[in-house]
């Protein structure tokens, strides 16, 4: 099972499912929704937190989140 | 029509929201609370025509109506209830035209509440980057409501979007037919039962009745018990419902703004400049490179440059007591008006130049949209002391003041590394404490240079800095186990474009900030000096009135000048104030301190910025009109210990009360804030206990080492 946080830089992919409903909640709002493409833009200089481009900007979020939002190579 | 009609200002952070703001009210802007909840509230007057003068509110920056963070909660609180003193008459969603669709979740929901709508289109010039263009006019048809281009950084578009607003409030607001997401489409009875037994009108809002009516203010809690009974018996699961919502207006909005949002070339997530500049400041060495120098010219500013306006200033103020001691008769009353108001006046306005630098640059940093980088670059470092990338903003704001520091932490989701930055915030070198510093500092180090452009005072100005800041992050990992909290937050946070900040916006963030350090902080610091005036004036029994003939027979040797200091040093003693310090200095010598600084550490409690203030009230007692040398400075290189004939300002007394101000929780205002923020008196009573054994703890070693 992939997820945000296996990307890696420059990698696309595309919203399947979230497995933690309250953030799905927020990412939703977001605009990151299944479906949607994804691409991974930057890891902070830490390793963490992440970078995303989706929806037309960019969303940075911690590594332990992105590993809720499970992610497919093609639809 | 309304003589004064209410318009609020709604949209998603970060777009322009505030520009837009200052630019239809300027510095008649108010800053103030929205009644029964401490979330700041702006507001101010915009004339729409001869006759109208409309109320401009703006609400805090949101995505959706579903609040995350606390301040987010009012914005709903306001929009649902019509009974509320702010409920807007027109809301103008503003929106990031570079971001449209996700923009358009919260004017979707906006729109569904059945509330008179205009739609202002911002940032356009970011599309352009973006290569998007956007057309307002199909926009407008497909919506139905007005659609107004704006450029609120430059006030493009002002004068069509208050056209728009005219004409939305001459127009009666026809009842709602067609949601962009009906709840009544799955839930009829659910939805009907609410509107029923609560008199709405409106499909929308019942839903946010059945969703969020614990977060209502205006519903009462014995109320709350029979929305749970209703949603029990129509099975309805809140955040599985919540989440189908999003996704079907996000369907929805696809098929909006699809005709409207053309691609001119490629598409650019970022424009190439943000794209750049992400590259060195998220760069693993030079993004923590220039973070530092940012930090490093802010101290720098804050000492150098500022300290040119405060020692004219400073200057001002004692040659102003001097002209006025020369020219008013000699009573009780003038002495009053020149050493006790006139001293106190000067202590407000000797920080002014501080304050509005570190309001301006951190303001910079916040309108130019590198702050989240730095949040973004911070994470994780923060997190290894049970702090948040977020923190970031209250423990640098907590550099100018606590307490809007500590209220900037409600932007932090998890309860438990907001808790922790609210605690160790007050650590961090607050301007109140520049001027003990700087004072301090100038007495006994010297100015030599260092690499050219660094001074030696420069550089222990940025020792205390960095020891406030270090002790803040070892005290949030010294507490973070003691903090309980099964609640999670989330980070999840946008990564705006990169903007040229606007002088005029960064302007009146200044200068709302310095008007409210006066005003509200102004007050105290003169109320304090003027009741120090008196208790060191006056005295128990009759010491003070037999001064001059106790000091006549004991030193009968002193003439003019020396005899009057002398009358003065006994008076002071003697005084309310003299005893005060007297009593407390066996508790406070071990650090070094005499009763004359015990009269200035209490005076300060109540807000440390008093601690300069007093003193030169202290000082200036018995100090003569005509002496060349009256200010602070020289006053307190003046002075004498009794004890060793030597000067009484020694490094060691001077680096002990350094320590002991950066640790020291002395401010009552963040006390009363702290108590507010967390909702007990559990937490600032925890936290001023522990300043404060640190503050003396420290202290004492730094004396005692020293001495």
């Amino acid at each position: 099972m992939k997820t945000i946080a296996d990307l890696k830089i420059g990698e696309r992919a595309f919203v399947k499912e979230f497995c933690q409903e309250d953030l799905s909640l927020k990412l939703l709002e977001m605009g990151c929704l299944p479906g949607e493409e994804v691409i991974l833009e930057f890891v902070a200089p830490l390793g963490d937190p992440v970078g995303i481009q989706v929806n037309g900007y960019c969303l940075a979020m911690r590594k332990e989140e992105a590993a809720t939002v499970i992610v497919e190579e093609s639809i | 029509m309304k003589k004064n009609p209410i318009i609020a200002i709604v949209g998603n952070p970060n777009i322009g929201k505030s520009s837009l703001f200052n630019q239809l009210t300027g510095l008649r802007q108010k800053v103030g609370n929205f009644p029964s909840v401490t979330v700041e509230k702006k507001s101010g007057p915009w004339m729409l025509d001869d006759a109208t003068e409309a109320v401009v509110v703006d609400l805090p920056g949101l995505y959706s109506l579903y609040p995350k963070a606390l301040d987010e909660r009012v914005v709903i609180d306001i929009l649902a209830n019509p009974q509320h003193q702010d409920y807007p008459d027109v809301v103008v969603v503003v929106v990031d035209a570079s971001n449209l669709k996700r923009n358009m979740l919260l004017f979707t929901q906006v729109a569904d509440l059945g509330l008179p709508v205009v739609l202002a289109l911002n940032m356009l010039d970011v599309a352009r980057d973006k290569n998007l263009q956007v057309n307002a006019v199909k926009l407008a048809m497909k919506l139905g409501v007005p659609v107004v281009r704006i450029n609120a950084r430059v006030g493009e578009g002002i004068d069509n979007l208050k056209q728009a607003v005219l004409q939305t409030l001459k127009t009666p607001l026809a009842q709602r037919e067609k949601y962009y997401f009906n709840p009544a489409d799955q839930f009829p009875e659910l939805i009907e039962e609410v509107k029923y037994t609560n008199s709405l009108s409106n499909n929308y809002l019942a839903l946010h009745y059945v969703q969020q009516h614990d977060i209502f203010s205006f519903v009462p809690v014995e109320q709350r018990v029979a929305f749970d009974q209703m949603i029990e018996k129509y099975g309805f699961k809140e955040s599985g419902f919540q989440a189908a919502e999003t996704m079907h207006r996000y369907a929805v909005i696809d098929s909006l703004v699809k005709d409207s949002v053309k691609t001119l070339a490629e598409f650019l997530v970022k424009p190439l400049w943000t794209r750049r500049l992400d590259k060195v400041l998220l760069h693993p060495f030079w993004g923590y490179a220039v973070f530092l120098s940012v930090l490093l010219v802010i101290f720098q500013a804050v000492f150098t440059f500022a300290s040119y306006p405060m020692d004219l200033i400073d200057a001002g103020i004692s040659s102003l007591n001097d002209w006025l001691k020369e020219r008013l008769p000699e009573s009780a009353l003038s002495d009053l008006v020149t050493d006790g108001l006139v001293a106190g006046i000067g202590g407000v306005v000797i920080f002014i130049p501080q304050i509005a630098f570190l309001f301006f640059l951190v303001s910079l940093l916040e309108e130019s949209g590198y702050m989240a980088r730095v949040m973004v670059i911070m994470d994780k470092l923060m997190r290894k002391f049970g702090l948040n990338g977020r923190s970031v903003v209250p423990l640098i704001s907590g550099v100018a003041c606590a307490v809007p520091a500590i209220m900037s932490a409600r932007s932090i989701g998890n309860r438990k590394e907001r808790l922790l930055t609210i605690l160790v915030t007050p650590l961090m070198s607050c301007s109140a404490r520049l001027p003990i510093y700087t004072v301090l500092i100038a007495l006994v180090v010297p100015s030599t240079a260092v690499l050219g452009f660094f001074t030696l005072q420069g550089l222990t100005l940025m020792g205390l800095y960095l020891l406030g800041l270090l002790s803040a992050l070892l005290s949030a990992w010294a507490i973070k186990g003691k903090v309980e909290s099964a609640e999670t937050g989330y980070f999840v946070m946008e990564m705006p474009t990169y903007q040229i900040p606007r002088w005029y916006h960064v302007g009146i963030a200044v200068w709302d900030s310095v008007k409210s350090f006066v005003t509200e902080a102004g007050k105290i610091i003169v109320a304090i000096s003027i009741i120090l005036w008196v208790l060191a004036t006056y005295g128990p029994g009759d010491a003070i009135s037999k001064a001059e003939e106790t000091v006549q027979q004991e030193q009968p040797t002193l003439r003019g000048p020396a005899f009057d200091n002398a009358v003065a040093a006994y008076k002071l003693e003697h005084s309310y104030a003299g005893h005060f310090g007297k009593f407390i200095e066996p508790a406070i010598s071990p650090l070094g301190y005499d009763w004359k600084i015990g009269i200035a550490l209490l005076a300060s409690f109540a807000a440390r910025e008093v601690f300069v203030g007093t003193m030169s009230t202290i000082y200036s007692i018995g100090s003569e009109a005509d002496e060349d040398n009256n200010t602070i400075k020289a006053r307190m290189r003046a002075e004498v210990n009794p004890k060793t004939g030597s000067p009484m300002y020694t490094p060691a007394l001077a680096f002990s009360l350094l320590v002991f101000y950066v640790f020291a929780m002395m401010c009552m205002s963040t006390i009363a804030t702290v108590k507010r923020e967390t909702h007990g008196w559990k937490w600032p009573l925890i936290q001023l206990a522990y300043m404060t054994v640190l503050a003396y703890g420290l202290a004492f070693l730094t004396y005692q080492v020293l001495q």
